[in-house]
């Protein structure tokens, strides 16, 4: 596994966040004073993890899509080679394997890592702290329509929810549907609509 | 070698071994169909026990899709299904 893989076996979830900056800190002391590691090596480190994700191409990616079958189709089939097209970097991703799964009529994905806290970091920039609790991750498996009705997101219940457990070297993202009225728009103010909420599958796209 | 294919009936595991797997427990020994079969990696139950890369077990690595009704019994709301990326030696082939 590489230096700045997202997948962080933190498996006692993240409530107390004082007590979590407590125990890097010690961990970081220690690392420092058995000569392991330096503050400036750190700090390097963290930098290039925030420049290699601050990008989150997950909106320009989910909106080239929308207005390129051949690309949605290819990205369906191989996403680490769609987001070479792109230009997104996928240096830092080393034995990563990207997935996209796409919603539709009947069916609504949704993404989690009920293990940890795996997440598509290169796609969607650092994750949100509801993602890597231990609610969302032990409920999203078991009862998804209530998630989803919590996150405001009312489902039919004909649709199909399929959630994606990240148990391995996968990573996912949901390609959400493009909102109805917005044939008009141009790719950068389509790539605008999709937030990283819809990209999870707690949320889905509006029309502006 | 993989030695399932897409479309496959599999079971896993009953129970999991102590320490590290990616099995998760909400679907030890739950029967599902192979989705996807995404090539060869090293075994993480090892990579966790601190074993180098080229010494680990290598095995074919699996998409598993799971009906919600065979996950959680008569508790689930369908049409519900969870899929999770699983190592062959956590599943045994399903007679259908």
């Amino acid at each position: 596994m590489s230096d700045l893989d997202d997948h962080d076996h933190d498996h006692g979830g993240h409530e107390e966040s004082a007590s979590m900056a407590s125990r890097v800190g010690a961990l970081v002391a220690k690392l420092e004073s058995k000569g392991v590691l330096s503050e400036a090596e750190l700090d390097r480190a963290v930098e290039v993890f925030l420049e290699g994700t601050g990008q989150a191409g997950g909106p320009a990616l989910v909106a080239h899509a929308w207005v390129d079958p051949a690309f949605r189709a290819r990205l369906l089939a191989n996403a680490n080679a769609a987001l070479d097209e792109l230009g997104i970097d996928m240096t830092h991703w080393v034995n990563v394997k990207l997935r996209a799964v796409e919603n539709t009529e009947r069916v609504h994905n949704i993404i989690v890592c009920t293990l940890c806290s795996c997440y598509p970091v290169a796609l969607l920039g650092p994750s949100p702290t509801w993602y890597k609790s231990l609610p969302y991750r032990s409920r999203v498996v078991r009862e998804p329509r209530a998630v989803l009705a919590e996150f405001g997101l009312k489902l039919d219940p004909q649709i199909e929810v399929r959630v994606w457990d990240s148990t391995a070297e996968l990573r996912y993202v949901v390609i959400p549907r493009r909102p109805e009225g917005t044939d008009g728009l141009a790719e950068a103010d389509l790539a605008a609509l999709v937030t990283r909420d819809a990209l999870i599958g707690t949320a889905v796209c509006a029309a502006p | 070698m993989a030695r399932f294919a897409p479309g496959d009936r599999v079971r896993t595991r009953a129970a999991n071994p102590q320490g590290h797997t990616r099995l998760p427990r909400y679907l030890c020994n739950r029967t599902g169909t192979i989705e996807a079969v995404h090539g060869i990696y090293p075994l993480p139950d090892e990579r966790a026990l601190g074993m180098a890369l080229e010494s680990c077990t290598k095995e074919a690595l699996y998409t598993v899709i799971f009906e919600g009704g065979e996950v959680w019994r008569e508790r689930a709301i369908e049409p519900l299904s969870v899929s999770a990326d699983l190592w062959e030696s956590y599943l045994a082939a399903e007679r259908a």
